[in-house]
């Protein structure tokens, strides 16, 4: 289930099908990942899909956050969303991987969330979300 | 030496605020031991066998005065008054008690200081050579590059749930000070036609499967390291082996498909990467290049009065030639004789940070081998420093000899450990006691790792020695010919084990062979590599 979401689009209500049968057929427009699928074959459908859902069997799984920037970086604007073993302590990271939809398997206390997501306002990288790195704002 | 602006203070202060308000959780119940202790590996803390332990994050093994009468002030006021300098340039302290960790974060921020990635499955705490900025061969100095890594995996987002730890080294010399080629990466800085830039080796490392990393690129351009490092991470991230902890370092990765499929897997990757202009501008490295611009030598070319003989041994063994005349790099040996290699005691902590200050440009390092280094250190001063450091038994004269022991903290400490390394290193020590015989017997560098993991990297040990359990026993293996320096290699297992009295006549054995086989200025291992392990083999086992 869907616990946090920050998109203000209609969440789809589409069951996401696997990358195998979304390859093999199908005019699907919502898809799951699992750790070990390649993003990358997605690359070419990122117009006609709404929703990505990328699993996390385990939380130190951390195949997911590649996954996640590389559909960003190729451009792809739908929701991105984050299943499974996902806890509080990750959700910073992947916010900034590009992850904007939450569905942990456990329940999330979103006063923590919110608390998490605010600790840090700088970051040295440049990554997949707005946020400006630490060089850039030194540098101009 | 670099210092915080309020972007970098900003990072480590959130950071400290976010690890109370773990601990918090967790004294209050609302997590569970398995739920902190992701949280708490994140952040250098291991809960051991009697006690938590802190690692705290030393980059670049580069420190002032300041912060060095901070890990005095802390191992005061939060531990038994020792800390316990490591093979990664770190410090832990072994006795800190959880309710008091965020207090202990909040002071060493107040330096400059954190425990940030210092354990779990992330880029760790980035290592260098101990001579940077005072090496003659250096090509630049290696800290700007090593600063710039730092920034960049602090909090790296993508890479905070690798497959398993991750560890760079960044040299700048052709002699290697830093075991650069048993690193998940490893960089040298070289220069081509007058550019500077990096060889990269990617999958080296120690631990049960012992790996010497290849060179992947010859040569990437300053303004092109992240965006190449990022892709060799990414690759790693996505392939690197989960389904078996033994297997999930890079060095297997890298080992499995082979070193040109790697190579060209990171080349298709960087190709992407550098299109998302994630590289800082050159004006980043030339900023931070700046807090590491020369002091102020002024010192006359004179040389020390050697009359006292004590001060002349420790001027040969432990003070290396600097790049500027008049000066001197000073090794402090943290190996005394009967010691726990790499402990020093709040007072010596506080002694080596006033000599800095006072002698040596409020710099110190600390290196690999687990000892600490007054860089730049005025010739005309030495007899004072010495003077100073054998008033605090800081003078022991063993650099680089056998008694210069590297050890892991084994059985007495890690709840990993398979045996104790502690008692075996104070045993070889005290037998090799007189220094003239050491001193006869000429650098040999031996180290001690009480299980598998190589913590105390006997694997690139010239005599390495591996502590198992054997049916419940304690026992020692022996290896021999291994190296981290230039001459890089893998030691090998010479036969049976031995138990802790077994393994030290063993070496002692074993430097009687060297001593009758050696020829001119061999060293011990120069000798193994040339004769081979038979001779040592009928010695030892005949």
């Amino acid at each position: 289930m869907v616990e946090f979401r920050y998109r203000t689009d209609e969440v789809t209500e589409q069951p996401s099908v696997t990358l195998d049968a979304f390859l093999d057929q199908s005019n699907a427009t919502a898809v799951r990942l699992e750790p070990d699928d390649d993003a990358r074959a997605l690359i070419p459908f990122l117009d006609r899909l709404t929703l990505i859902e990328v699993a996390f069997p385990k939380y130190r799984d951390g195949r997911g956050y590649s996954s996640a920037r590389i559909l960003r970086e190729a451009g792809y604007t739908g929701e991105l969303r984050a299943q499974g073993d996902v806890l509080v302590d990750q959700i910073a990271f992947m916010r900034r991987c590009g992850f904007d939809s939450f569905a942990p398997e456990a329940s999330l206390n979103p006063e923590a969330v919110a608390r998490a997501l605010s600790t840090y306002d700088q970051f040295y990288q440049k990554v997949a979300d707005a946020a400006v790195p630490v060089w850039k704002l030194r540098h101009g | 030496m670099y210092k915080y602006d309020h972007f970098d203070q900003s990072i480590v202060d959130a950071r400290v605020a976010e690890f109370r308000d773990q601990v918090n959780r967790r004294i209050a119940g609302e997590i569970t031991e398995d739920q902190f202790k992701p949280l708490r590996l994140m952040n250098g803390l291991y809960l051991q066998l009697h006690a938590y332990m802190l690692r705290v994050a030393i980059p670049y093994g580069t420190l002032d005065s300041r912060q060095m009468r901070m890990l005095a002030h802390i191992a005061r006021k939060y531990d038994r008054d020792y800390g316990h300098f490591t093979t990664r340039q770190n410090i832990q302290y072994n006795w800190i008690k959880l309710e008091e960790c965020a207090d202990l974060l909040e002071e060493l921020a107040t330096v400059e200081m954190h425990a940030i990635q210092t354990s779990g499955n992330c880029i760790r705490n980035i290592s260098s050579d101990q001579y940077a900025g005072a090496a003659a061969d250096e090509v630049a100095d290696p800290r700007p590059w090593a600063e710039l890594l730092r920034q960049w995996s602090t909090f790296h987002p993508e890479f905070s749930y690798l497959p398993r730890k991750f560890k760079i080294a960044v040299i700048a010399s052709p002699e290697d000070r830093a075991a650069m080629r048993l690193h998940d990466i490893g960089l040298e800085l070289v220069r081509q036609n007058g550019e500077l830039g990096a060889r990269v080796f990617v999958g080296g490392g120690m631990g049960r499967t012992p790996m010497i990393a290849p060179e992947i690129n010859p040569f990437v351009k300053a303004d092109d390291l992240l965006s190449y490092i990022e892709a060799c991470l990414r690759v790693y991230n996505r392939y690197g082996r989960r389904d078996n902890i033994y297997k999930a370092r890079i060095k297997i990765l890298v080992h499995e498909i082979g070193a040109d499929e790697y190579r060209r897997q990171v080349a298709e990757e960087f190709a992407h990467v550098k299109t998302l202009g994630i590289d800082p501008p050159l004006a980043e490295l030339e900023r931070i290049s700046a807090f590491f611009a020369p002091p102020a030598f002024d010192a006359a070319d004179v040389e020390p009065d050697r009359s006292d003989p004590d001060f002349a041994v420790w001027l040969d063994q432990n003070v290396k030639p600097h790049k500027q005349a008049g000066y001197a790099i000073v090794n402090i040996s943290l190996k005394p004789i009967g010691g726990i290699p790499g402990d020093a005691s709040s007072a010596q902590i506080d002694v080596m940070a006033d000599l800095a200050e006072q002698y040596g440009f409020d710099e110190l390092r600390v290196t690999h081998a687990q000892n600490i280094v007054l860089p730049h250190v005025a010739k005309r001063d030495l007899h004072a420093v010495w003077q100073a450091l054998r008033e605090a038994q800081l003078a022991d004269a063993n650099l680089d000899l056998i008694s210069d022991i590297i050890a892991c903290p084994g059985l007495d400490y890690c709840s990993l450990a398979n045996a104790r390394s502690i008692p075996v290193a104070q045993k070889i020590a005290t037998r090799f006691a007189d220094m003239d015989r050491q001193r006869d017997l000429g650098e040999l560098k031996l180290k001690i790792s009480g299980c598998i993991n190589a913590c105390g990297h006997h694997h690139a040990g010239h005599i390495g020695i591996l502590g198992v359990d054997r049916k419940g026993v304690e026992n020692y293996q022996l290896t021999f010919g291994g190296s981290g320096a230039e001459d890089v290699s893998i030691g090998k297992i010479i036969g049976p084990g031995f138990d802790e009295d077994g393994v030290v006549d063993a070496v002692e054995k074993a430097t009687e062979v060297y001593k009758t086989l050696r020829e001119g200025d061999e060293r011990f291992i120069d000798t193994y590599r040339r004769v081979g392990l038979e001779p040592f083999k009928e010695a030892i086992y005949g």
